[in-house]
């Protein structure tokens, strides 16, 4: 639209602002790689950090002309999310925090601001006051791109390690051929109980395990809900054509579950993790004999 | 669930006959219609071929809803109407698990890790302990 | 519903039961780009057969719309279900397990709420119905209401 663009070449200070960038994306992009955001993140060579910056300064170009200037959620954003994401990430692992990152990106301002104030020395020093605010503006969008990815870093990174903490807390023990156990350890939530499951079933799979037990011995309550997650886990074990024993039952707990008027029915109950595991050997056939004094078991 | 279904693309899965246990192997994507089909087929082998057990490996399906329980439920039911049972062998981690979510617990299924497993506990629980076959 | 839409990625007709199959096969496909762990691409896909099927059968056929979904910490699937028929004279009602019209176990839309993150149902009786779930990947489980 040739027309328009003639129509509004000194009239929106966002397309001057954007004109700007085009014009002066190398100027710009040589500058910030100086700026210790970029020279501490692309340390391989300077021409990386040059390339980061252009791609940087074509976003906030495309920005400004769609005249979102204020708007973090900019298509013009998109393009370098991720470039952004891993500069935050390489800062943090430096140490800093979002605050400080925060403050870098903001470095950046000054020589943008600079080199249109000097582009600019022939307009009104209204049109100047506009396009500088307008530049100030989408420096400080730009900002807050940065700060919204490196909170949501922090958050994926926390996510990530409650659920490789949920893992590492679920061992899956081979304790015979055809016999699996995973010992719970502390409160059974929902977000435990499905990797428990998860967890267990992936090894019936694996060790073509014809029992599966579920020893509760460490877990300190079992409400209506722990209840249920077992009730589910027990299904879906059946499911896949193997059993599932619930063992480590304690007294209080028997006593808990039947006061709460829970029904755990059909599920094969042991008191204890040996009991379950000579039930399992029992079922599957196998005899467990004391061995005789002297030493050589009954042949 | 009376809707059309185009007997026209109504697909068959093979059902094999081994010694007096059929076995069908149940692949992928199945449509209602097929399913439906397979009921119909499974009746009708049993009653022509006096099997007494039915093998199901689902190890190769990779969702089972609501309708395909339903269906595997009922085939179960009639088999053992027509003095057979039904094994459902192989069922993924995944499926029971979203089986499980689901409320479909299926309480009357026989189920076993894998199709040497069913066949087992087929054999196990036939009336006159372990068969031979005749040689 | 949370997070933004970041774009209509298809929309399928369900009219037979052929398109279940698509469906089926659409979301799984979708599920698996956007980074779901195998379980829950299982529930997502198993949910997504349950609604089609509703739509198919009590709504008399309509369409499913998948959308990309990002609320800033993770990525989702939001599928919406649409139909003209008769529409659910009480949706409590019909989301309760047990519930069914038509003949089956009447787990389709409480199993199907079960398998999903986020669940809407809006739908006016003569007008029709329409079924919004969404799920998010790669993220842990989160404690959900106990159902009583």
């Amino acid at each position: 639209m040739p027309e328009h663009e003639t129509a509004a070449e000194h009239t929106t200070p966002a397309s001057d602002v954007g004109k700007f960038l085009h014009r002066r994306r190398e100027q710009i992009a040589q500058r910030w790689a100086d700026e210790p955001l970029f020279r501490t993140v692309f340390t391989v060579s300077r021409d990386e950090a040059v390339e980061a910056g252009r791609v940087v300064v074509d976003a906030l170009a495309q920005v400004a002309e769609s005249g979102r200037v204020a708007d973090t959620d900019a298509a013009g954003f998109t393009a370098v999310r991720e470039q952004l994401t891993r500069m935050v990430a390489s800062r943090a692992r430096f140490g800093l925090t979002s605050g400080q990152v925060s403050t870098e990106v903001d470095g950046l301002r000054p020589p943008a601001v600079n080199l249109l104030v000097g582009d600019l020395h022939e307009a009104t020093p209204e049109h100047l006051r506009e396009c500088t605010t307008l530049l100030t503006v989408l420096m400080g969008t730009l900002r807050l791109v940065v700060l919204e990815t490196s909170l949501s870093e922090g958050q994926a990174l926390i996510d990530r390690q409650h659920l490789e903490l949920l893992e590492a807390a679920t061992p899956v023990i081979r304790l015979w051929d055809g016999i699996v156990a995973v010992p719970l350890i502390g409160t059974l939530d929902s977000a435990r109980s499905q990797v428990v499951m998860e967890t267990l079933l992936e090894s019936v799979v694996d060790q073509q395990a014809r029992f599966a037990i579920l020893d509760i011995t460490g877990v300190p309550m079992v409400d209506s809900l722990v209840a249920q997650h077992l009730m589910k886990t027990v299904a879906a074990v059946r499911l896949m054509g193997a059993e599932c024993v619930v063992s480590g039952i304690r007294p209080a707990i028997a006593q808990t579950i039947v006061h709460l008027g829970l029904d755990l029915g059909t599920v094969v109950t042991r008191a204890s993790l040996a009991d379950a595991l000579g039930y399992a050997l029992n079922r599957l056939g196998a005899d467990i004999v004391l061995a005789t004094p002297g030493g050589a078991g009954p042949r | 669930m009376n809707h059309d279904l185009s007997l026209s693309g109504t697909a068959h899965v093979p059902v094999l006959r081994l010694g007096d246990v059929l076995l069908i192997t149940l692949q992928g994507d199945l449509h209602d219609g097929t399913a439906e089909q397979l009921q119909q087929d499974i009746a009708e082998q049993i009653v022509r071929n006096r099997v007494t057990g039915v093998v199901i490996d689902i190890s190769g399906v990779e969702i089972v809803d609501s309708f395909l329980g339903r269906v595997l439920a009922e085939i179960a039911a009639s088999s053992r109407l027509l003095a057979a049972r039904t094994v459902v062998a192989g069922m993924r981690p995944a499926v029971a698990i979203t089986l499980v979510e689901l409320g479909l617990s299926l309480p009357g299924l026989r189920t076993a890790l894998n199709t040497e497993a069913a066949l087992e506990l087929l054999a196990m629980t036939t009336p006159g302990g372990p068969r031979r076959e005749p040689r | 519903m949370s997070g933004t839409v970041a774009g209509v990625e298809a929309r399928l007709p369900i009219r037979s039961d052929l398109d279940l199959v698509w469906v089926r096969q659409h979301v799984r496909q979708a599920a698996a780009a956007l980074g779901f762990g195998l379980v829950d691409q299982t529930k997502l896909v198993t949910a997504a057969s349950e609604l089609a099927r509703n739509t198919l059968v009590y709504g008399g056929g309509g369409e499913m719309a998948a959308e990309h979904v990002c609320d800033g910490r993770a990525q989702g699937l939001r599928l919406t279900f649409r139909d003209q028929g008769p529409g659910i004279a009480d949706p409590e009602r019909a989301l309760s397990d047990g519930y069914t019209s038509g003949g089956g176990l009447g787990l389709g839309l409480g199993g199907a709420r079960r398998l999903v993150h986020e669940f809407s149902l809006d739908s006016t009786p003569g007008v029709g119905t329409t079924v919004a779930v969404t799920s998010w990947a790669a993220r842990p489980p989160r404690q959900r209401e106990e159902p009583r």
